[in-house]
């Protein structure tokens, strides 16, 4: 009895030892320079609505296409948050993910993704030039993936429930008239639109980037969400609960995607969405390669695919966002979709904030001053979530 | 077949003489995964809650830290939050005991023999039927609506619903939680012997008193055993508060938050919580003779 | 014991009210699962049986009954012969820390799921094992022996401890005794723990969430990533009608082979 447990406590003892060495183990693997053939299959990270097969609706479908064509069997994980995309990345149990700005330069710190050789990626020729290597898909003149689209984050609301909201005082501001029915999209980057909110109503503040906060700027827009928080009904990260509670009726004004605006329009014409006045966060995301990928040829692939001009306007115009291929947008059911969602118009986009990773170092150029890193955010919004 | 009654036998004689053999032929396996498998996690899960984070990566960087540790007891917003739990989990094992009590004693003491049986797997069948099944029917149950859409069953049926928020989370957690209470309450009032009772009222008791003096003492170690059940399941639950909630937050979500944020660590010392208070718990119950009735 | 008539009916209409709340919300799934309309909103719209017709047509919701019946089934696998070893062991052996290995097989179920399921994930993902089939089995294993080790447990306490010393004085092997006497009396809850264990598999989420890889999709988690996906939502219900045609019928006969209304709760 002794002896067995002695080994038990040695082989306890063991285990925590190899937990305290075993950190990350990067996988090294170089970039690649010849396609081979497909694996069979490819597991994606997405953001909803990115990846398709008819299962959300069968006229939505870009999935099954490229399936039958490279014998590349499409699984995909849905990521509600950045955050936990990054997390779903570190398993190592994915190929690709269509990361946004504030998940892309960690994945890249971590080792988590690989650099794409975009020699590969035939399509990659018609990427929109402003979109290429830009700071949250290369590093170093080193392409980290290719550009799949950008939009801004719009304010879902119900026309029903009195006076169109324009500005973003009418998320944060108590007189709102849409208080108490109010959804929130459930994550740290969420500070960055209080910032936005400040920028507007505090210009003493300072703030000239909402991803780049001190202290003091910090501590306001953490006061500025508690304010916010009784007017709040629900704190999203499922889009679907949102839409649900949409169409229920159970709130009426909310920090949106335009995919869950159109998925709740169809069955309650009601809801609709605006771009708030003062400007918005919205994001630029770059389907990425992980450095652990097991079918990386798979992988390039659907790279490829996702960016050529038939896939590209199908989820542009599903996701409600601008397409990333130049030749998108002659493609498009609705002929209007690239002008609508400003594809090539760079000015419409100098009032929305790619979702980026807040670093210690100020992104906005200061440097007399510490700005609060992301882990902060992260422990702050835990700290108003609780 | 004889060469195979002997080996039979001469291992039978070899097992008979050595006792503590037998005992690790039998127990050997299971122990090893029980102590491997499940304690070894945890302890993994405890030591994780050491390390430091990168803070751009999410990754642990191999470096040693209590800063996890003092962050999950020290901040006022978390321990509000895990006394909020406690206080959740608590209350549903109340209301689980409040509404069993009556329940089991009809069952138990009045209703005919035949009825009985019936009605005992009526009331534990739907454990049965799926945890989520459950919680996304109170969902439409709940579903409070406003006058930009119709609400669930409650709204339109009745004309009220609790909404979505900390008292749908206590009903729906009794609703899921509440045959694990009914059952040992239940079972322990069919130990009870007609002669006590009987005796009770000769002496003059009323049935109140009957009830307070002579039942409720002896049904201690049952209600204990059953609460282990509720206050364990409703601690530990976030999928409940998520889908009923609205903004309510409990231990579960913080550490799924947590986790997903990613920062491991940090939900490893989270987890830290939970487990405590179920150490304490435990302890409590089983003082009180709980672990003779599971 | 005396109880008053007007005690006596409001305890009963107690009871059956009680009995209606339970079952309420399960009918309203079952009614909602024959609705034109794919919200949860009542009253319903209108009755229809096209998301009965079809369902058979949703390739991922297939292919999730599949995923959780092949890892029930290896988990229960595990746990029936973990759970067994332990309650044979517990019974006909008297050991030092006897009370601890007790309390060390209700642990995973007494400590909350999210417990489990973390520190199951953080160690396969420590020694870099991949998150799959393997890992989710593990999960459900460590908690589901509990299950099978209560059920056997019952039986083994039950049992009448002078038959098996009977077997031996008449000339029996261990073995024998074992195969002849003992396992036939205990055969019934081995196969009870099984059903509960495989039914309480079958409906898990929390540990299934945390150890879970890419591959993994039970169906319970199909239930979770599909719920309130507005063209899936219907399929939500019939599958949740599905799998309480399933379970409910299993738990019946767990209850049939045991050793009374007790081991429904499993644990």
């Amino acid at each position: 009895m002794r002896s067995k447990a002695k080994f038990i406590g040695i082989s306890l003892f063991a285990a925590i030892s190899v937990a305290a060495c075993g950190g990350s183990s990067d996988g090294g693997s170089s970039t690649m320079t010849k396609l081979g053939d497909g694996e069979g299959a490819v597991n994606l990270i997405a953001w909803a609505g990115y990846v398709e097969n008819g299962s959300t609706d069968p006229a939505v479908d870009w999935v099954t296409g490229f399936e039958e064509e490279t014998g590349c069997k499409v699984n995909v994980k849905i990521g509600n948050t950045s955050d936990e995309m990054v997390e779903l990345m570190q398993s190592g149990e994915y190929d690709g993910v269509s990361a946004s700005g504030d998940a892309s330069l960690r994945l890249i710190a971590g080792g988590d993704v690989s650099p794409v050789n975009t020699d590969l990626i035939p399509n990659y020729a018609d990427v929109y030039e402003g979109l290429k290597m830009r700071q949250w898909n290369s590093q170093d003149g080193v392409s980290y993936g290719v550009p799949h689209g950008r939009g801004a984050n719009v304010m879902a609301y119900n026309s029903e429930a009195g006076a169109a909201p324009t500005s973003i005082r009418d998320m944060f501001d108590p007189a709102s008239p849409y208080s108490g029915k109010i959804s929130v999209y459930d994550a740290p980057i969420y500070i960055a639109d209080a910032a936005i909110y400040l920028m507007a109503t505090q210009p003493d503040l300072g703030i000239t980037n909402p991803y780049a906060l001190d202290q003091k700027q910090f501590d306001a827009a953490i006061e500025a969400l508690k304010v916010q928080k009784p007017m709040v009904a629900q704190y999203w990260s499922l889009y679907t609960d949102q839409q649900a509670s949409l169409e229920a009726g159970s709130i009426t004004l909310g920090t949106s995607w335009q995919v869950i605006v159109n998925l709740a329009s169809a069955n309650k014409p009601s809801i609709t969405a605006v771009k708030a006045t003062e400007g918005a966060t919205g994001w630029s995301d770059t389907w990425m390669l992980s450095s652990k990928a097991k079918n990386p040829n798979c992988m390039y692939m659907w790279m490829d695919h996702i960016i050529s001009p038939t896939a590209n306007a199908a989820v542009a115009e599903w996701f409600g966002e601008a397409p990333s291929n130049a030749k998108s947008c002659d493609l498009t059911a609705d002929k209007n979709h690239c002008t609508t969602y400003h594809a090539a118009d760079e000015s419409y986009f100098e009032n929305v904030w790619y979702w980026t990773t807040p670093t210690s170092t100020c992104l906005d150029g200061r440097t007399d001053v510490e700005c609060v890193p992301f882990t902060e955010w992260v422990n702050a919004w835990n700290e108003l979530r609780a | 077949m004889t060469a195979v009654a002997g080996a039979a036998r001469r291992l039978t004689a070899f097992f008979r003489a050595r006792p503590l053999a037998r005992l690790f032929a039998v127990l050997g396996a299971p122990l090893t995964w029980l102590v491997v498998v499940y304690l070894g996690s945890l302890a993994l899960l405890v030591a994780s809650a050491f390390f430091k984070l990168d803070e751009f990566t999410g990754k642990s960087n191999g470096q040693l830290t209590f800063s996890n540790i003092s962050a999950v007891v020290t901040k006022s917003a978390y321990r509000s939050l895990m006394l909020r739990s406690v206080l959740i989990a608590a209350a549903v094992t109340v209301l689980c005991l409040v509404i069993a009590l009556p329940v089991a004693f009809y069952i138990s003491r009045l209703a005919s023999r035949w009825t009985k049986r019936g009605l005992i797997v009526a009331m534990l069948l739907p454990l049965w039927s799926g945890y989520l099944v459950k919680v996304y029917a109170l969902r439409a149950m709940f579903e409070p609506g406003s006058e930009f859409g119709s609400g669930g069953f409650l709204k339109s049926v009745v004309g009220w619903s609790p909404g979505f928020g900390y008292v749908a989370v206590i009903f729906t957690l009794t609703y899921l939680w509440f045959p694990y209470m009914l059952l040992p309450v239940y079972a322990g009032l069919e130990r009870l012997p007609n002669s006590l009772l009987d005796a009770s009222s000769d002496l003059g008791a009323g049935s109140a008193r009957t009830f307070w003096s002579v039942i409720m003492p002896m049904l201690i170690p049952s209600i204990a055993a059953g609460s282990i059940f509720t206050f364990a399941l409703s601690l530990g639950d976030y999928i409940t508060v998520k889908v009923v909630g609205g903004t309510a937050q409990m231990i579960g979500n913080i550490i799924e938050r947590v986790l997903l944020a990613p920062n491991q660590p940090l939900a490893a010392a989270f987890t830290l919580w939970p487990v405590g208070i179920m150490l304490v718990y435990l302890a409590a119950m089983a003082r009180l003779g709980a672990f003779k009735n599971l | 014991m005396q109880v008053s008539r007007t005690s006596r009916i409001s305890l009963r209409m107690a009871t059956y009210g009680v009995l209606v709340a339970m079952y309420l919300p399960l009918v309203l799934v079952v009614v909602l699962s024959f609705n034109s309309s794919n919200s949860f909103s009542w009253p319903p719209r209108k009755f229809t049986t096209r998301w009965w017709s079809t369902i058979l047509d949703v390739e991922s919701a297939r292919h999730a009954l599949l995923t959780s019946i092949k890892l029930a089934t290896l988990a229960v696998l595990i746990a029936v012969v973990l759970g067994s070893l332990l309650a044979f062991a517990l019974q006909n052996f008297s050991f030092y820390g006897k009370n601890t290995v007790s309390f060390l097989a209700v642990l995973p179920i007494a400590l909350p799921g999210i417990v489990t399921g973390v520190a199951m994930r953080n160690t396969f993902m420590r020694f870099g094992w991949d998150l799959g089939l393997v890992s989710v089995v593990a999960g459900h294993a460590t908690f589901c022996i509990v299950i099978a080790y209560n059920n056997v447990a019952a039986r083994l306490r039950r049992m009448a401890p002078n038959v098996a010393e009977a077997s031996s004085d008449l000339g029996a092997t261990g073995w024998q005794t074992f195969r002849y006497v003992t396992w036939p009396l205990m055969s019934g809850s081995v196969v009870a723990g099984g059903i509960l264990a495989f039914a309480l598999s079958f409906d898990e989420v929390v540990v299934t969430t945390f150890t879970a890889g890419s591959g993994v999709e039970t169906l319970p988690q199909w239930i979770l990533n599909n719920f309130s996906r507005p063209n899936v939502l219907p399929y939500v219900t019939v599958v949740a009608t599905v799998v309480m045609a399933i379970s409910l019928p299993l738990a019946w006969l767990a209850q049939r082979l045991s050793d009374g209304a007790e081991s429904l709760a499993g644990r």
